[in-house]
């Protein structure tokens, strides 16, 4: 008889996630939640441009909301991790699908973006990690550092022309990640049609242009100092 | 014309394989890209040499047989169509090509550049069916079909189940091939009463076969000799995630009498 | 000896002989259904829908075929479509109408009851695929579409775009695959049948040869079906797939299952010409673009202008001109010879003159280009492909080829062949046909045998006999895989210079020059004399590379041919033998005036049925009378 067992309860969201599509699911959900916020945290950022006390002042405004600040950031970090977990699983499944790789191999239809997603994320991922050091809890500024200017922060940061060329750079990459992420995920939780998947895709396209050019725009400020002047 | 071929030899299942380089030098532009081989392995067989061997049958394109890569693409370069139907107008004097098998875990290579792809058949049989016994059928006319519906569904129903979707694909998926045949019947009404199990029971046989998962790089719907669209993967994971959240446990409940 | 051939037509009026015959067979109680095994070989639309079907019933069925699933079975390639007695276009059509222009198609060689029942299921046929999800052309109110076919003046046929064949295997592998699910029934792929096991006078077994690894095995059952289609490609070119082959039916044969007219071949106009020596295979373009494609050639000999610069006025539409009612949409045989009479006389067109136009411009013209392409993309499509022509804008070069047999194994009403417990389906039987199928009636009879008669003639077999009994260690399994291992290391030990192939296109040459769209005393007598000076070459100059317990695809090839080697003789007694013109078979000097097939119904209203009466022997030729109760003998005419 049927070998293929469909069960209830707590096996059931274990056996969602077990199967190739559950995982992209998981992928699609936590990407949209995750490429919503790094185009809030690119709009708010760009209060840089304002000068300091309208950027410090929306720190401050983040800082105020206290537990649902929490709240934000434990779905975010939930986020990520799921994310990198089902990227980790997917990767490894693909290596076992075909543990011979071919001789020759053409691609005909992989974008970019697509092809360069497996590394393009753990790129975006170490970033991430240095730029939480870097301006959330300032290890990676030092002596430099100085809580609650955030103003201050991003412009004495960003005058290191190194760190800046290494935020431009996970920023490309994390632009392209998007685009290829931001219409995927809608095709992984199965929505596509003739008529709007072509839209979906611009959008994307046009989403990852708007982070990537937001994003770059202030360390490429700073480096000109277009920006921050009032700063010693 | 001439044209060198390099192609995976492998014996058996069990051995390793490697790349070989014969020329065919009598090549004629109107041949298929099959009876070109024909003819290299009339030339093998008279030298006393093993025949290379390939999988083929109908060689009109039709019964998914034939297929293996040529220059890393299922099928060869032209679009649309499979190897048995591809012909030597489409290349020039001199050159050199690779034939690869199909490769993925699921795809073993029984021998050359043929492999087994049974796996494909267990998926089905986990599912791809409407559970009608001979005999018990109303008349073809009592349900009307939307012409586009039906359309639809013969679109995804073409597929002919060659594999070059899962030899394409950079994850080893068979997505566009789950994908086809959970569309075929999903787009009809026929189709409704197992829609949720069926959807649910072939991804899940898919997994257990040891193909990879879908990354959306539509390669594909690119090489698909009968043009399935990756619009059918997203009506599978449309159909799967609402499956996994509103399936219903079996009743249990004995029948009377 | 001369055999005692049984046909078991039910008695009582046409219309009702299915019924009785139904209501009479002995039935099998459910619960004893399980205790039954029975092997189906082949898994097409007749061995496949006969496996799903004795699955569902509750039989085991062990399931054999040759491919590597058998979605791959040759049924797939059929394009044009299904014929069914639905009379949903309010026609004229009826079951009475679609039996009628069966016989007649068939020239008045098919017997009468079973042609009835196979109109009377058509219509059962077209509600299972539905219900299946076969996804059939539909009209713009959701009711489903016909379009017309050859040899028939209403439009009956259901199709799925170009690829019915396709769809309805799909429907029928589906079901199949359901039953490998629910446990009934045992696939086996990739497995050859090499022999039929007879025990006690009944066929209990077969034995094969797992192709992957060349393992030689033994399967025991209580009943054996064998669906393994026709053995068109004893012509070497033919639109049949690579892998189409004879062995099974003709192994049988020579256990003592006789073969019904083995000369009954078709040949159909529309396939694309050979294009050169390294040919392996020819395609077939539907009939279907006969509805909508006017057949022409020149009327100046060796025109060498392109179709294009041909003005109306010299063109002629011979079939328009010499069959005015039915036109273009004659039957098959009718327009492959009229296409062989036009191009021998030197009309024809493209390389060798072989060839006549199928032009699509009128239509174009009337119905635009969107209506043909919706209707004949796909086969437009494979035409280019094939061709690097565009049928759309030149008219597409088409020439006759070999395309089905109507011959095959005996068998009588209840597809039961002359050994008791082994039935056959579909085209490898030769029951509903007669001298020429009609376009759209393979799928209809491979689907009509496997769903609708089988379940009950199977069951009524089966209840007179006792479950089991036998099993693969009985000394006759090991006697046949004894004998059968003997004949492939004889095989793989001559180590000649010739190939396989190159003897397959040495008996195709022979068979067609001989024994294809015009055969003759004279012809036929020298093929006599050939195929077995072939045949003896064969088996001391062949040379077929590697060994026995390995794929081995050479040996593969090699076993089916040696079976063609034997099969063509006896096509070739057989249609020298039957002095007379009938449907496809057609014998030069029997013609009337205006050369058309001349039937002689006085010494040939009978099915040939040949007995095989051992090695270098010549078989016994037996005679099954057909009697014409409801469609009178005429001579066939679409004029």
């Amino acid at each position: 008889m049927s070998s293929i067992a469909v069960n209830g309860g707590l096996q059931r969201t274990a056996s969602f996630y077990q199967s190739v599509v559950g995982k992209k699911v998981v992928m699609a959900a936590t990407g949209f939640i995750l490429s919503g916020f790094v185009l809030g945290h690119m709009i708010g950022n760009l209060q840089v441009f304002q000068g300091p006390e309208k950027l410090n002042h929306y720190a401050e405004l983040l800082q105020s909301l206290g537990g649902a600040l929490w709240a934000i950031r434990f779905v975010l970090l939930a986020s990520v991790v799921l994310h990198i977990i089902a990227a980790f699983q997917l990767w490894l499944l693909k290596n076992s699908a075909r543990p011979q790789a071919y001789v020759k191999k053409a691609s005909i239809a992989t974008s970019y973006a697509a092809r360069t997603m497996i590394w393009s994320g753990p790129i975006v991922l170490a970033f991430l990690i240095y730029h939480i050091l870097h301006f959330t809890t300032g290890q990676a500024l030092g002596s430099q550092f100085v809580k609650g200017d955030v103003y201050h922060n991003v412009i004495v940061g960003f005058r290191h022309v190194g760190v800046s060329v290494f935020y431009i750079v996970a920023n490309i990459l994390l632009a392209i990640h998007l685009y290829h992420g931001v219409w995927s995920m809608f095709q992984s939780v199965g929505v596509n049609h003739p008529k709007y998947t072509p839209m979906l895709k611009t959008l994307a396209k046009i989403y990852g242009w708007v982070v990537g050019v937001g994003n770059v725009s202030i360390p490429l400020a700073v480096l000109t100092g277009v920006i921050g002047a009032s700063v010693k | 014309m001439k044209i060198i071929l390099n192609i995976w030899r492998q014996k058996d299942v069990k051995s390793a394989g490697k790349m070989v380089r014969y020329e065919v030098p009598t090549v004629n532009e109107h041949m298929s890209f099959l009876e070109m081989i024909d003819v290299l392995n009339e030339d093998l067989t008279r030298k006393g040499e093993d025949p290379v061997a390939f999988e083929h049958d109908c060689r009109e394109g039709i019964c998914g047989c034939c297929g293996f890569m040529i220059n890393g693409i299922p099928h060869g370069p032209e679009r649309g169509t499979t190897v048995c139907q591809l012909h030597m107008r489409h290349f020039q004097d001199g050159d050199e090509l690779w034939l690869e098998p199909f490769r993925a875990k699921a795809f073993p290579v029984l021998k050359d550049l043929m492999v087994d792809r049974s796996a494909f058949d267990r998926i089905i049989a986990a599912g791809g069916y409407v559970s009608v016994n001979t005999g018990s059928a109303p008349d073809g006319n009592a349900l009307p079909i939307m012409k586009q519906c039906a359309e639809m569904a013969m679109d995804a129903a073409a597929c002919i189940g060659c594999g070059a979707c899962v030899a394409s694909c950079p994850n080893a998926s068979a997505s566009l091939f789950v994908s086809a045949k959970i569309s075929h019947l999903a787009l009809l009404p026929q189709g409704q009463a197992e829609r949720d199990r069926r959807a649910m029971r072939m991804v899940v046989k898919m997994t257990e076969e040891g193909f990879g998962y879908c990354t959306n790089t539509g390669e594909c719907e690119a090489v698909c000799p009968k043009g399935v669209k990756i619009e059918n993967i997203a009506r599978m994971h449309r159909d799967y995630i609402k499956s996994a959240f509103t399936y219903r446990e079996e009743s249990t409940a004995g029948g009377a009498g | 000896m001369a055999l005692k051939l049984d046909s078991k037509i039910p008695s009582g009026p046409i219309e009702q002989k299915w019924d009785k015959a139904k209501f009479e067979m002995k039935l099998v109680n459910p619960a004893n259904k399980r205790k039954f095994t029975v092997i189906v070989v082949g898994s097409g639309l007749a061995g496949g829908s006969a496996a799903a079907s004795l699955g569902e019933l509750g039989y085991n069925v062990l399931c054999f075929c040759f491919q590597d699933t058998p979605r791959r079975a040759h049924s797939i390639a059929a394009q044009g479509g299904i014929n069914a007695a639905k009379n949903y276009q309010n026609d004229g059509d009826s079951i009475y109408r679609l039996f009628y222009d069966t016989v007649k198609g068939g020239d008045f060689r098919a017997r009468e009851a079973n042609v009835y029942r196979l109109a009377q299921v058509s219509v059962d046929i077209i509600d299972q695929c539905v219900a299946q999800g076969v996804p059939f052309a539909r009209e713009y109110g959701g009711v489903l579409a016909n379009r017309s076919f050859g040899g028939a003046q209403v439009s009956r046929t259901f199709y799925a775009r170009g690829q019915t064949g396709q769809q309805l295997l799909l429907g029928c592998y589906q079901a199949l695959e359901r039953q490998v699910d629910a446990g009934k029934v045992k696939m086996f792929y990739r497995h050859e049948l090499l022999d039929v096991v007879i025990i006690d006078g009944r066929a209990r077994g077969i034995v094969t040869r797992d192709l992957a690894t060349g393992a030689v095995e033994s399967y025991a059952a209580d009943a054996v079906v064998l669906a393994t289609g026709g053995y068109g490609n004893v012509f070497y070119l033919s639109t049949n797939a690579k892998g189409s082959n004879a062995t099974a039916i003709w192994r049988a044969y020579k256990k003592g299952a006789a073969f019904g007219n083995p000369c009954f071949t078709q040949i159909h106009p529309t396939c694309i010409p050979q294009s050169g020596d390294y040919q392996s295979k020819l395609t077939l373009m539907s009939e279907s673009l006969r509805n909508d494609g006017r057949i022409w050639v020149p009327k100046q000999k060796s025109d060498s202008r392109g179709a294009n610069a041909i003005p109306e006025g010299e063109r002629d539409y011979y079939l328009e001109r010499r069959y005015p009612a039915f036109g273009n949409l004659c039957p098959r045989d009718i327009a492959s010879r009229a296409a062989k009479v036009v191009c021998d006389e030197g009309y024809g067109v493209g390389p060798g003159g072989r060839g006549v136009y199928l032009d699509f411009s009128d239509s174009i013209q009337r119905l635009g280009r969107h209506t043909i392409e919706e209707r004949y993309g796909n086969l437009f499509e494979i035409y280019e492909r094939i061709t690097g022509d565009d049928p759309y804008s030149t008219p597409m070069r088409i020439y006759p080829a070999v395309h089905y047999t109507m011959g095959g194994l005996w068998v009588d009403y209840n597809l039961q062949s002359t050994i008791p417990g082994l039935f056959v389906l579909g085209e490898a039987n030769f029951s509903d046909h007669g001298a020429n199928r009609l376009g759209a009636s393979a799928l209809m009879q491979g689907l009509a045998d496997g769903y609708f008669v089988i379940p009950y003639t199977m069951g009524n077999y089966l209840a007179g006999v006792k479950p089991g009994g036998v099993d693969e260690n009985h000394s006759e399994f090991r006697a046949v895989k004894e004998k059968v291992s003997g004949q492939t290391r004889q095989l793989l030990s001559i180590r000649g210079r010739k190939t396989v192939d190159d003897f397959h296109r040495e008996l195709g040459k022979v068979m067609w020059e001989y024994c294809g769209m015009g055969r003759n005393e004279a012809g036929l007598k020298h093929a006599l004399e050939r195929i077995p000076e072939i045949r003896e070459e064969f088996w001391k100059n062949v040379n077929v590379p590697g060994s026995e317990g390995e794929l081995n695809q050479s040996l593969e090839r090699a076993g089916r041919v040696a079976d063609f080697l034997e099969l063509g003789e006896l096509m070739c007694r057989d249609a020298l033998i039957r002095e007379e013109s009938c449907g496809g078979h057609f014998r030069e000097e029997y013609q009337t005036e205006d050369g058309e097939a001349k039937r002689d119904d006085e010494k040939f209203c009978h099915a040939a049925v040949w007995e095989y009466a051992g090695a270098d022997k010549e078989p016994i030729r037996n005679i099954e009378p057909l009697n014409f109760e409801y469609v009178h003998l005429v001579q066939r005419s679409y004029k």
